[in-house]
């Protein structure tokens, strides 16, 4: 074994240019996939935020009176899936305005009337918050007769959702045709080694090796430059991860696990490539 | 030990390499395989480390059967051989001892035993004290003694020469030659190709010859001699 760890290590001294370009080809594929997986965590992410938000407003018709409307709260709590009904006033909904659109607040402060209408906010119990429920609730909302109009937050899951699709598929198939060529580089540089070492292996033949251990060092080489390259990927998308956090927008990095899988992936590339090369390298020496 | 019947080894693009070749050579028996370049000797040693498979007859060594084995089963074959070549074969990055203990690590064996055995072996063909040189640094016939090491260092029962003296002077020679015999009288079965017939008239040890592939003289049948062949 320490033997067959020597060998595999004496690789990157033997070439170290071509060792380095393997790794820092599985590196960029895996940054690459990693870029787009930032993207796809970080949609994910705020999809979360969004979804338990999903809540549906029911905005009243100017005049009616308030408390015709917190009468009908009891009900609208009554219906299946909602966890809790709030009636926002207008005044409450301009004071609610004037503190969150700060940049408004002059705008909002000369305002001889106040134009925004009252409304009812329907939380919803988790569960219920995908289409079908939404739009049911929402028609039941729709047939009280001071309701003007009804707003969900569903369009906006459904896009950011696709968004978060797109990303993953577009990291997926970049990743891939980079993590093909990562393959096939390594492939390159395990035939080089196996060339340059042929004499080695003649002898080791004659001495009794046997196959597995004569290919081992070489499948062990590739997979220690998959391992590095997903490692150098991890910390790229690490770096690039500070970079967007501190200067642009606030953004999740990767789970532990996430990391982790990079990592993994980039081993088993490395491995993929080495094993697919030095089988049939060896048979020709 | 090293048994052939018959064997015939065509080579692919057409032709004989071995026709009809049967021989045995027993367990401690030292013989010469001999013939012009091109007669088949070293067809016939690689036929005994199964890197030619026979194309007809068969070819047994030390209980295997050349023809039927896996190719997994090689190296289990090897490891009863030893083999030595003209050209030296030792691994020019590395020391008479690291070049000998390769032998031993590629075979899996218990890494606290190695240099033991490996500086033993060095003694028994008068290198311990150029243990740390690198080939480059010896001279032919001290590289072949730390070849012939590698090859005794995992105890074979039989050791394959092919023209183990083919690049040496005449003084290296006698000492390589000698060191071959030596191994043999400890017990060890010795086949040695070589065209070098004075080296054959020096020792009355069997002699195997080869014309175009063909058996063409076998000292043991031919010219039966009591003391041609050591007892079993």
């Amino acid at each position: 074994m320490n033997l067959t760890l020597r060998e595999a290590l004496l690789a990157f001294r033997r070439a170290p240019l071509l060792s380095a370009l393997s790794v820092t080809t599985i590196a960029f594929s895996l940054f690459v996939l990693g870029l787009f997986g930032l993207v796809a965590v970080n949609l994910q992410g705020a999809l979360r935020t969004v979804a338990e938000r999903v809540e549906i407003v029911a905005y009243v018709l100017p005049g009616t009176p308030a408390e015709a409307i917190t009468l009908t709260l009891k009900d609208i709590e009554a219906f299946p899936g909602v966890s809790g009904a709030t009636y926002v006033s207008e005044e409450a909904a301009l004071a609610r305005a004037k503190a969150e659109l700060v940049e408004f607040r002059d705008v909002l402060r000369e305002l001889e009337h106040n134009p925004l209408p009252a409304s009812i906010e329907v939380k919803l119990k988790p569960g219920f918050r995908d289409a079908a429920h939404v739009n049911a609730i929402a028609d039941m909302l729709r047939d009280f007769g001071f309701v003007d109009d009804v707003r969900f937050g569903r369009d906006w899951v459904e896009k950011l959702d696709r968004l978060r699709r797109l990303a993953a598929a577009v990291g997926i198939v970049v990743g891939a045709a980079f993590a093909g060529v990562a393959i096939i580089i390594i492939g390159t540089t395990i035939r080089m080694a196996v060339l340059q070492r042929s004499r080695e292996i003649a002898i080791m033949r004659l001495v009794g090796a046997t196959d597995g251990f004569i290919r081992l060092p070489f499948l062990l080489q590739g997979a220690m430059k998959g391992l590095l390259g997903g490692l150098v990927a991890v910390a790229l998308s690490y770096a690039a991860y500070s970079l967007i956090d501190r200067f642009l927008v606030r953004v999740l990095f990767f789970s532990h696990v996430q990391a982790l899988a990079i990592v993994v992936f980039g081993t088993l590339i490395g491995l993929m490539g080495s094993l697919l090369s030095v089988g049939r390298h060896l048979r020709r020496v | 030990m090293i048994k052939f019947t018959s064997v015939f080894k065509a080579f692919p693009k057409g032709g004989l390499a071995l026709k009809d070749v049967s021989f045995h050579i027993a367990k401690g028996e030292f013989a010469f395989l001999t013939g012009h370049s091109g007669a088949g000797k070293s067809t016939v040693l690689k036929l005994i480390y199964a890197d030619e498979r026979p194309t007809g007859g068969e070819v047994r060594v030390s209980g295997f059967n050349v023809a039927e084995l896996r190719q997994r089963d090689i190296p289990m074959l090897r490891r009863r051989l030893g083999i030595v070549f003209q050209d030296f074969r030792l691994l020019e990055d590395r020391t008479a001892e690291e070049n000998v203990a390769f032998a031993l690590e590629v075979t899996g064996a218990r890494r606290s035993g190695i240099s033991a055995r490996v500086m033993r072996v060095l003694t028994q063909v008068g290198l311990a004290a150029k243990a740390q040189a690198y080939p480059r640094e010896l001279s032919g016939g001290e590289q072949q003694r730390v070849a012939i090491a590698r090859a005794l260092v995992n105890e074979p029962t039989v050791l394959l020469a092919d023209e183990p003296t083919g690049n040496l002077d005449e003084r290296a020679t006698r000492g390589v030659f000698q060191l071959l015999r030596d191994i043999n009288a400890s017990g060890t079965a010795v086949a040695m190709a070589t065209h070098d017939l004075d080296l054959v008239r020096q020792a009355p040890y069997r002699v195997i010859e080869l014309q175009e592939g063909a058996l063409v003289f076998d000292s043991a049948v031919d010219e039966p001699r009591g003391e041609t062949a050591p007892a079993p």
